[in-house]
């Protein structure tokens, strides 16, 4: 059996004395595309950061490549929810994407040629090379992700999260964003959170629900129960438009 | 105006300038993009209370800024980043310590504090060799700090969480940056007091930033400008004999005004090009 990426067990994380997450194994494996979705406030941004280690669960164990997070995440390439960075930053887009190879570089010590021809690579995969001396925060939001993709991309990840990646992106460019995550799945395990149904179902192997508990279903088709169980309310209250019938057991 | 340059009062200070430019150009652009304007403001202040302390031990009070200033930026980056109060709160608060602290330690040294006066509002004029020399250090510490973790800070002002799952020693070099800036205001304490010194941190950081989207050019250009203003500052304070520290500020103020009105008007009648372009 191949080393899993990620294992959580029993995790529990509390927010002064509200349980924020309650009780969550999650197993996922080298190319696992897992889909987490559930409603805003259930806790999916806490399960990406107790993964990366900047949330210290009050109880269980997290293990990243069988490493604690602090030690396994050098394996991991993050792409945060949104944009939060200020876009009048004076910053270049080449000089984004390096920050990705801090840790081959280490303190002190200045980016070596290899980390600037891996960098120039990886900006050329998610086709921003010429955008690289660009100021980043001048770009269209969709440039800007593919930018933070990259940043997270050059450390060559073993895993990825992307937290709601869709959000800052227009209807149309998600088709092409979808496209180059599917590429990447060869490569790497990857855990996206959203609270958008629609937009994990087409792409992902695996898709669990998150609400404090986590209700992993490990294949794509998840029931109108579970999402009820989930979102704690009639299913087409949050599930309005075209969305459901990919995610309801059709085939 | 050359015949001035033959009284080593205005060689020190023109010198003294120099030195407070290149310190306010490195650092101010960190404080300006990291937006740490506020904590800096109160680091500013709070080194009064290192003043004090100075008129109280008897040493030169710029020496007891030093210590008290890096001490208290220590103090503000742990409170800020560890203690449950809202940042600003806190900063609020130990900004005023530091002030309370200086005036208790100075009502309590017997006798007069000769020139107070010039901590709190600067004195170019009058700056005695061995500040300078001080100057010159802080000047080249800074120089070194940054030469040698220029990326860490770049990532830990661009995106702190990144930063730490970088594996950036986030938090310390954070209390660096803070130490540094307090050892900026104590170069900058002579030139313009205490009380102005947050403006020359800001003015010509935020000047720099309207010409450029690189940061090292930010910081050579905001260098540049702190120079001009100082020597600008202090020409003009002579001939129309006004206090120094307030004069440099206001040349820095007005030329910012008049940048940022150029940029504004430049960037109008673009849009309005771009408008009868698109209705042509």
């Amino acid at each position: 059996m191949a080393k899993e990426v990620v294992r959580l067990d029993d995790i529990w994380v509390h927010y002064d004395s509200i349980p924020v997450l309650e009780g969550i194994n999650l197993s996922v494996e080298p190319n696992n595309f897992l889909g987490i979705i559930g409603p805003n406030g259930g806790g999916k941004t806490t399960l990406l950061k107790v993964i990366l280690g900047l949330i210290k669960p009050a109880r269980g164990k997290v293990s990243v490549m069988g490493q604690s997070p602090e030690r396994g995440r050098k394996f991991i390439g993050y792409i945060s929810q949104y944009n939060l960075f200020d876009h009048d930053f004076p910053i270049s887009v080449l000089d984004v994407v390096l920050m990705g190879r801090y840790s081959k570089a280490g303190l002190g010590r200045r980016y070596s040629e290899e980390d600037k021809r891996i960098a120039n690579e990886v900006l050329k995969t998610v086709g921003m090379l010429d955008y690289k001396d660009r100021q980043v925060g001048k770009l269209s939001g969709g440039e800007q992700q593919r930018v933070f993709i990259a940043r997270a991309l050059v450390t060559d990840p073993k895993l990825l999260l992307l937290d709601e990646p869709t959000a800052s992106i227009d209807p149309n460019m998600q088709a092409e964003f979808y496209e180059l995550i599917d590429n990447l799945k060869q490569r790497m395990a990857i855990i996206m959170v959203s609270h958008d149904i629609s937009a994990v179902s087409i792409y992902v192997d695996q898709i669990a629900c998150l609400n404090r508990q986590l209700f992993y279903h490990g294949s794509k088709e998840v029931s109108a129960e579970a999402l009820e169980k989930t979102y704690r309310c009639p299913i087409q209250l949050i599930a309005h438009g075209v969305v459901p019938h990919r995610v309801l057991r059709e085939h | 105006m050359l015949e001035v340059l033959q009284y080593e009062f205005m060689r020190n200070a023109l010198i003294a300038g120099l030195l407070a430019a290149i310190a306010c150009g490195i650092v101010g652009v960190y404080v300006v993009v990291k937006r740490v304007v506020f904590i800096s403001g109160g680091i500013a202040h709070a080194s009064f209370g290192g003043i004090g302390l100075g008129y109280f031990l008897g040493i030169n009070p710029i020496l007891g800024a030093m210590f008290f200033t890096i001490a208290s930026a220590l103090g503000m980056g742990l409170v800020t980043k560890r203690m449950r109060l809202p940042e600003d709160t806190a900063i609020g608060i130990l900004w005023a310590m530091g002030m309370a602290l200086g005036i208790i330690f100075i009502s309590l040294t017997p006798g007069y504090a000769p020139d107070l006066f010039s901590y709190l509002f600067g004195n170019i004029l009058t700056v005695p060799a061995f500040d300078l020399m001080l100057m010159l250090i802080l000047d080249v510490i800074i120089i070194t700090l940054v030469l040698l973790f220029y990326k860490e800070f770049l990532l830990l002002s661009f995106d702190e969480e990144f930063s730490t799952i970088a594996g950036v020693p986030t938090e310390r070099l954070y209390l660096l940056l803070l130490c540094m800036i307090a050892l900026t205001v104590v170069v900058l304490i002579r030139v313009v007091g205490i009380i102005l010194v947050i403006a020359l941190l800001t003015i010509p950081a935020a000047l720099a930033r309207q010409f450029t989207h690189s940061l090292k050019k930010m910081m050579l250009l905001s260098i540049l400008a702190g120079a001009v203003f100082t020597f600008s500052g202090l020409w003009l304070s002579y001939l129309l004999d006004l206090a120094s520290g307030a004069t440099i500020i206001l040349v820095g103020g007005i030329v910012l005004s008049i940048s940022f009105g150029v940029s504004k008007l430049r960037h109008k009648s673009k849009g309005y090009n771009h408008q009868s372009h698109n209705t042509a």
